[in-house]
């Protein structure tokens, strides 16, 4: 993975891309802004979604033995896997065992995380995606930019090319609406779910009292995976437990207005171990750590395990706006990403240690963020973790020499002074007509495509013992 | 009053008029105001670029050189949210409570809090006859929440013609380190910025922050758009005909 700044160069060229997210985050955000201002309690919401996310994750040991308990009593069967390989190996033996040839696939972010599609491929298994963006990615042998809409970087036109190609069932001349698109994705989904025996799918949420995974979704998808198949393997993260169904009420409010300003979702399905003659015959639940417990450990950057997915946050980031998902890597995008993907694999590799600087701090993240995660806290933070792993070096890098060079010039207010002035007389041979157009260095990423006012010959503090000291 | 006048370090070189522009206008208002002289750099830099024993140690700096009960008032938004929403974070960081404290114990505004909240103006008796739009930057829209207050001492500013921006509330892309680490995306917002400018057709882009408007106004630059950039309190300070 290449690191953010370089990885974000093709998308700020991509006039499609830069299109298309421009349209889709500014209806989300303003049908989230709209939704929140809906109930005259949505901050004591927010406030309830945090407490109860902050309690979860403090006392996340116990939830997790009444969670495997609970469903070990409901008739499914409870895995655990400490990273994304072992989770491969589990479905992988999981599905195995069925014989099945081809699995369906539902909110597959925890599934993309551990990598699935290929672990199954080499096992001879096909994995089909059921969701309508989330088909449009695989189509294009694409990535998705969005976790709620995969697709939201490619425009109908191209959808409409894509499915005409792939199901050819739906005719050379498939319009480009949107329904027309849905129609047609249905038509091909419906007759494999209809023979389907395994499917595998994510959990929004999973209820400790009793076991209980809850998958929300707008399109109905989730729930044909959910009811239809004879085996059902449910793969999620270990910080999706919330301890009991009161609960559920907090965040089955927050989740739809934060995230497409929705007042309720269209389905919210809920799946509890196996019921004799209805549903599948056996019930999953494979809990995946995969660094969460690392991240758990950390009392500042623990906050990003609260996060319920909304993608909120996406749809306000300047910056996530301009670059779509894919620089922040293949499965946590947008803000969120930042702070949770470097903390979930480390912070050692330059790709990871780039992701907590693709943010400006702007600050409109917090903002919305229903769960009230302080992100721009978190993306601080993970610098400074940053640093600390590269102060270590025998060599320390530019960066470092400057910035502790310019600390140690500040830290006293007569070398200050002194470097102020040598500074200035150096930057004012640099410039021409008052500007500068170009600087040396690690400086030089500014006057790439922005002037820089030559520093004025008197600073303010000369200006001052000149006229007042 | 007696106001004690915290400068950002690139205003003290880059800007100085900013900070000249505030010690005219309090004095004009009535009030005397000292620079203390040990000040250097609040530590937001090296904070948010994750040097966090550094900014440590410039902030316990800063606490010391604004020591003494003075009202501080600091014409840019960026380095008044350090002091109060950064200290705690890097007091916590440092494991440092006393500058925790010390930070508690200074009275920070920015200047347009000082004005409409501490002095009660907002009109200042300025004077300047231009198309204007105002840039609510991020830190003081976020951190600060310093809401209308600058639009409210433009307004009564004679002789102006404040227009809207759209999207005024997007980030410039400026960001510190990210104008330089992701400098392509920078741009790309800064351009968007501009783009937002040069429509409404204004001379003047001013805000509460001479870092953003460094960004805004180095694109503009490089476009020749003929757009100047200042900070608030110039238009403040500017005075004519009676």
């Amino acid at each position: 993975m290449p690191k953010f700044a370089a990885a974000a160069r093709p998308a700020l060229a991509d006039t499609g891309l830069r299109r298309a997210l421009r349209g889709t985050t500014a209806q989300l955000r303003g049908r989230a802004a709209a939704a929140a201002a809906e109930p005259a309690d949505w901050e004591d919401l927010r406030e309830a979604g945090r407490a109860i996310g902050e309690e979860a994750l403090l006392n996340l040991d116990v939830h997790l033995e009444d969670l495997e308990r609970a469903v070990t009593e409901a008739g499914g069967t409870v895995h655990w896997a400490a990273d994304a390989a072992e989770a491969r190996r589990v479905v992988t033996g999981l599905v195995r065992a069925s014989e099945a040839r081809e699995v369906l696939a539902a909110a597959s972010l925890t599934l993309r995380e551990i990598g699935l599609d290929g672990a199954l491929a080499r096992a001879g298994v096909a994995v089909q995606e059921t969701a309508l963006g989330d088909l449009a990615v695989r189509l294009g042998e694409d990535e998705p930019s969005h976790p709620l809409s995969p697709a939201a970087h490619r425009d109908r036109a191209g959808i409409a090319e894509l499915f005409r190609r792939a199901m050819p069932a739906a005719g050379a001349d498939l319009p480009d609406d949107p329904e027309a698109l849905a129609a047609a994705a249905r038509a091909h989904l419906r007759e494999r779910f209809l023979r389907a025996r395994v499917a595998v799918t994510g959990a929004n949420f999973l209820v400790a009292e009793t076991g209980t995974a809850v998958v929300v979704e707008s399109e109905g998808n989730a729930r044909m995976c959910l009811t239809l198949p004879e085996t059902l393997i449910c793969v999620a993260g270990i910080d999706k437990v919330v301890p009991t169904w009161d609960d559920m009420e907090v965040f089955l409010q927050l989740l739809p207005r934060a995230s497409t300003g929705d007042r309720m979702t269209p389905y919210v399905s809920s799946w509890t171990g196996v019921t004799p003659g209805d549903g599948p015959r056996a019930f999953h639940l494979v809990l995946l750590d995969n660094g969460r417990t690392r991240a758990l450990a950390d009392e500042v950057g623990r906050a990003a395990l609260r996060c319920v997915g909304c993608s909120a946050c996406l749809n306000v980031c300047p910056v996530y706006e301009r670059t779509g998902g894919r620089p922040y890597g293949p499965v946590h995008q947008g803000p969120i990403g930042a702070i949770l993907t470097p903390q979930l694999r480390g912070v050692e590799s330059a790709a990871m240690a780039s992701l907590p600087y693709a943010s400006t701090l702007c600050g409109a993240c917090a903002d919305v963020c229903p769960v009230k995660i302080d992100i721009p806290d978190v993306l601080v933070h993970l610098r400074g973790l940053v640093v600390d792993s590269r102060r270590r070096r025998p060599v320390p890098p530019p960066e470092m020499v400057l910035m502790r060079g310019l600390a140690w010039t500040m830290g006293d207010p007569r070398r200050h002074a002194a470097v102020l002035r040598r500074g200035t007389r150096w930057a004012r041979l640099l410039s021409r007509g008052g500007r500068i157009r170009r600087l040396p260095g690690l400086l030089g990423a500014w006057t790439e495509a922005r002037d820089l006012p030559a520093p004025p010959a008197e600073s303010f503090r000369a200006w001052w013992d000149r006229t007042r000291a | 009053m007696r106001v004690a006048l915290s400068v950002a370090c690139f205003d003290d070189a880059l800007f100085p008029d900013t900070g000249r522009a505030v010690t005219v206008l309090l004095e004009r208002l009535g009030h005397e105001v000292v620079f203390p002289p040990g000040q250097t750099c609040c530590g937001q830099v090296h904070w948010a670029a994750g040097y966090h024993r550094e900014a440590a140690d410039l902030a316990r700096a800063y606490v010391a050189a604004f020591e003494g009960g003075d009202v501080v008032v600091a014409p840019s938004a960026s380095c008044a949210a350090a002091v109060r929403a950064d200290y705690p974070r890097i007091a916590r960081a440092a494991r440092d409570p006393g500058l925790a404290r010390a930070a508690e114990g200074l009275a920070v505004y920015e200047l347009t809090e000082f004005l409409v909240d501490v002095l009660g103006v907002t009109d200042v008796g300025a004077y300047f006859p231009h198309r204007v739009v105002y840039h609510p930057s991020c830190r003081s829209l976020r951190s600060l929440e310093v809401g209308d207050r600058p639009l409210r001492l433009l307004r009564a500013v004679k002789g102006l013609d404040l227009v809207g921006l759209p999207a005024a509330e997007e980030c410039c892309g400026f960001g510190g380190a990210f104008a330089m680490k992701n400098a392509d995306v920078s741009v790309a917002m800064v351009a968007d910025k501009v783009r937002h400018v040069r429509g409404t057709g204004a001379d003047v882009v001013c805000a509460v922050d001479d870092s953003c408007l460094a960004h805004i106004g180095g694109a503009l630059s490089r476009l020749r758009a003929g757009v100047r950039t200042m900070h608030l309190a110039e238009i403040l300070a500017a005075t004519g005909p009676a």
